[in-house]
C-alpha cells in the first residue's frame, strides 16, 4: 500500500528524519498565516505529479489562495485532488537520492543512494549509484552510513546527518513492514542541513493486520477490482473480450498468456484459489459478468478444487444469471469425468485439454 | 535430509486441527509420508486421524520428527517457525499464504545461519514419487521417473507434472518454491540438488513474472550446469500488465524488473528451451 507524501513525512518526523515545516489542507478556508514562500503539493498516490501540474509555488502571500483554489478538486489522470500539502520552500543547494528497498533475489533490505537526486533513479548511471544489502540479523550499523556517506562525497558534518537519516529510515522500513522507504530528493539546504523534500513509503499489504492506522485505497484499482478483492478473489481487469475463471495464480496467468498468443485477449484475471465450494464459483461468475465479456472461459485443473464441484457451480451460475455469452469449460484432474458429465448434460462445452478450450473460446470472439 | 525429503523424513504438522492441515496430513500418509505428530496448543494427548497431537513442537520431538509443515494463519507463522527452529527441526515448509515478507526475511536468515532448509511460504511443498511428500500436491498425478521440476506456482505445477506423467515420463522430485516475493528455497538451490542427483536426467523450471530469480538461475546454468541434463523452462505472465499483482504477492513487474521477456531471453541465451504453452513441456524434454 502506497502512503501519501504527507503520511510518509509524518512518519519521517516521528522517526527524527528532518522534513520541511508544513501542513495539510482539504479546504481553502483552513490556510494558515503566510510567513515565508511555500510549495503547494497535490496529495495523490499516482506518479508524475509534477509533470501533470499538481505542484504550485507561492512566493508571495497573495499567490497562496489562487494556487490552493486551482489544485483542490482538480483532476490528475481521473483522480480528484482532495488534499494539499503546503510546505516551506527550501533553499536548495544540492539534491540527493536515498532509499531502502527489498532486494528480492538476495532476500535482504538494500540501501540505495546517489549524489544525483531529484530525478528518477532508473535514469541515473550505475557508477553514480551506491547499493549495499543490509543483513537483517545485523541490522543497521554506523559503518554502513560511513560507506554510503563517503560515496556521496559528504564532509564530516553532512556524513553524520546522513548516517542518522539512514539509521532512522531502516528502523521505519522494519517497524512499518515497508517494501520501500524513499527520499527523492534529499535536499542539502544553503545552511548545510539535509532535509527530506519528498517521501515515498510503500507498506506490504500482507502486514496491514498490524498497521491498523493505515488504510489508503489503491487509486489504480477499478471499482470492480475493489469489489472482487473485498470478496476474497485475486482479480485484475484487463482490456480484452474473454472473461476468465481459473484456479491457481500460475494457471490463471498461463490461461491469459495462451489466450493472448491466440489473439483472443482476456477481459480479466480471476483466481478461484484452493477451494471446493460451488458458492465461490457462482460468485466468481457474478464478478466476471459485471465486466461484460463477450465469451467466458473456465479453466480448472482439479486438485483440492474438485472438477465436479466447479461443474455444479457453473450450472448453477448459468441458471442464476441467465448467462447468454458462449461459455467454454476445460476440466482436468480430480473428478474430471463426473464434472464433464454434469456440464454436457446441461449443454455446456467441456474439454479436457487446455489448448482445445482456448481455441474454441477464441473462435467465439474472432471478428467475423 | 540432504535432498529436501527422503525415507527418513518424519513430519510434524503445525496446525493439524485446521481444515488444510487435517486434510493434507491424511493425504501425505496415503502417499507414504511418515507423519509422526501434530501440534495444536491445548489438544495434547489427543489423536487426529490416528496422528498423536502435542501442545508444542518441543514435545513432538519425542516422535523423532525432523521436518515441519506449517499451516497456521499468517500472523502466527513467524512464531510457529521460530518454535520449530528452537526445537531443532531441520526442514521448515510453510504452506500459509499472505505471510508478511518481513517475517519471512527474519525466518529465512535465522534458518540460513543454522543450516536449516526453508521451503515456501505460499507454495505446495515437495514431492518425490516412491519416497514421500510434504505439502499439498495431488497424489494421483505422479509417476516415478527421471524429470525434476521446480516451480513458483501450485496448480500450474500440477498441470505440467500431469502432462509429463501422461506423456509417459515421470518425476524424481517436484518442488514448489512459493509465490511470495521472499521465499526460502530458490531455483538455484533446486538446480544444485537436481544436478547432484544421479536419478535426475531432465529438469523443468516453471517461473513467472516478478523479481529476477529466473535470470539468476539462467546464469547458474551457464556457469555450473551439467550439460548432460536437459533443462526446459516455462514462464507465465507474458500478457500481464505492469504494476499489477497477478494473484501471487511476488508476481508483479515493478520498476521495469521482473518481465516475462527478460526471463525468457535469459533462459534462451543459456540454451534452455522455453515452452510456449504448458502442454509443450513434455515434448521439449525428449
Amino acid at each position: 500500500m502506497n502512503l501519501y507524501e504527507y503520511q510518509g513525512k509524518q512518519l519521517f518526523s516521528r522517526y527524527g528524519i528532518p522534513i520541511p515545516d508544513g501542513y495539510v489542507v482539504d479546504n481553502k478556508d483552513k490556510l494558515k498565516k503566510f510567513e515565508h514562500p511555500v510549495v503547494v503539493k497535490s496529495q495523490i498516490l499516482l506518479g508524475g505529479r509534477g509533470k501533470s501540474g499538481g505542484i504550485k509555488f507561492a512566493r508571495k502571500a497573495e499567490e497562496l489562495a489562487p494556487a490552493v483554489n486551482e489544485l483542490l478538486g482538480s483532476k490528475i489522470r481521473d483522480y480528484t485532488v482532495k488534499q494539499l500539502l503546503v510546505e516551506q520552500m527550501l533553499d536548495i543547494k544540492k539534491e540527493y537520492y536515498v532509499s531502502i528497498a527489498l532486494n528480492r533475489a538476495d532476500r535482504a533490505p538494500v540501501m540505495i543512494a546517489s549524489p544525483s537526486g531529484g530525478v528518477e533513479i532508473e535514469t541515473v548511471p550505475d557508477d553514480k549509484i551506491f547499493r549495499k544489502n543490509i543483513d537483517p540479523l545485523l541490522g543497521y550499523s554506523t559503518f554502513l552510513g560511513k560507506e554510503a556517506g563517503s560515496f556521496m562525497g559528504f564532509d564530516k558534518d553532512l556524513a553524520a546527518q546522513f548516517s542518522k537519516i539512514l539509521q532512522q529510515m531502516y528502523r521505519l522500513f522494519i517497524e512499518y513492514d515497508c517494501e520501500l522507504v524513499e527520499i527523492n530528493p534529499l535536499v542539502q539546504t544553503g545552511d548545510g542541513k539535509l532535509v527530506a523534500a519528498d517521501s515515498k513509503v510503500v507498506v506490504d499489504n500482507d502486514s496491514l493486520f498490524r498497521h491498523k492506522d493505515l488504510n489508503n485505497e489503491d487509486p489504480e484499482k477499478t471499482p470492480l477490482e475493489r469489489e472482487a478483492n473485498e470478496k476474497g478473489y485475486a482479480f485484475v481487469e484487463l482490456d480484452g473480450k474473454i472473461g476468465v475463471i481459473a484456479n491457481g495464480a500460475g494457471l490463471t496467468m498461463a490461461t491469459l498468456d495462451a489466450l493472448t498468443l491466440h489473439n483472443g485477449k482476456p477481459r480479466n484475471f480471476l483466481d478461484l484459489g484452493g477451494t471446493d465450494s460451488t458458492e465461490i464459483v457462482v460468485n466468481a461468475f457474478d464478478l466476471v459478468l459485471k465486466a461484460k465479456p463477450e465469451a467466458i472461459l473456465v479453466n480448472i485443473f482439479g486438485g483440492v478444487t474438485k472438477c465436479d464441484t466447479v461443474a455444479a457451480g457453473i450450472v448453477e451460475a448459468k441458471k442464476t444469471y441467465n448467462i447468454k455469452q458462449p461459455m467454454v469449460v476445460r476440466l482436468s484432474g480430480v473428478r474430471e469425468d463426473e464434472g464433464r458429465k454434469i456440464l454436457t448434460d446441461n449443454g455446456i462445452d467441456a474439454f479436457s485439454e487446455m489448448m482445445k478450450a482456448i481455441e474454441k473460446v477464441v473462435s467465439y470472439v474472432k471478428v467475423k | 535430509m540432504a535432498y529436501i525429503i527422503d525415507e527418513n523424513t518424519k513430519v510434524v504438522v503445525q496446525g493439524i486441527t485446521g481444515h488444510q492441515g487435517s486434510f493434507h496430513a491424511g493425504e501425505m500418509i496415503k502417499f507414504g509420508t511418515k507423519v509422526v505428530a501434530g501440534v495444536s496448543p491445548g489438544k495434547k494427548g489427543t489423536q487426529h486421524n490416528g496422528i498423536p497431537v502435542f501442545d508444542s513442537v518441543m514435545d513432538a520431538m519425542s516422535t523423532g520428527a525432523n521436518a515441519t509443515m506449517i499451516s497456521v494463519p499468517a500472523p502466527y507463522v513467524k512464531d510457529a517457525a521460530y518454535e520449530a527452529i528452537d526445537a531443532g527441526i531441520k526442514l521448515i515448509y510453510i504452506l500459509t499464504e499472505h505471510v508478511p515478507f518481513h517475517d519471512t526475511l527474519e525466518i529465512f536468515h535465522q534458518t540460513r545461519v543454522r543450516g536449516i532448509r526453508l521451503l515456501g511460504p505460499n507454495g505446495p511443498g515437495a514431492t518425490r514419487p516412491g519416497v514421500c511428500k510434504i505439502g499439498i500436491m495431488p497424489n494421483q498425478i505422479f509417476r516415478k521417473g527421471d524429470v525434476a521440476v521446480a516451480s513458483r506456482s501450485g496448480t500450474l505445477t500440477y498441470e505440467i507434472v500431469n502432462a509429463i506423467t501422461q506423456s509417459g515420463l515421470g518425476e524424481t522430485t517436484v518442488v514448489g518454491l512459493g509465490g511470495d516475493p521472499v521465499v526460502g528455497m530458490t531455483f538455484i538451490d533446486a538446480l544444485k540438488l537436481f544436478y547432484e542427483d544421479p536419478a535426475t536426467k531432465r529438469i523443468v523450471l516453471v517461473g513467472e513474472i516478478g523479481g529476477n530469480n529466473e535470470e539468476k538461475a539462467a546464469k547458474y546454468i551457464v556457469e555450473h550446469g551439467d550439460k548432460t541434463k536437459k533443462v526446459v523452462a516455462y514462464i507465465t505472465g507474458r500478457s500481464a500488465p505492469k504494476g499489477k499483482r497477478m494473484g501471487h504477492a511476488g508476481a508483479i513487474i515493478e520498476r521495469g524488473v521482473g518481465t516475462a521477456e527478460s526471463k525468457i531471453k535469459a533462459f534462451s541465451e543459456a540454451g534452455v528451451k522455453v515452452a510456449g504453452y504448458p502442454d509443450d513441456v513434455p515434448g521439449l524434454l525428449r
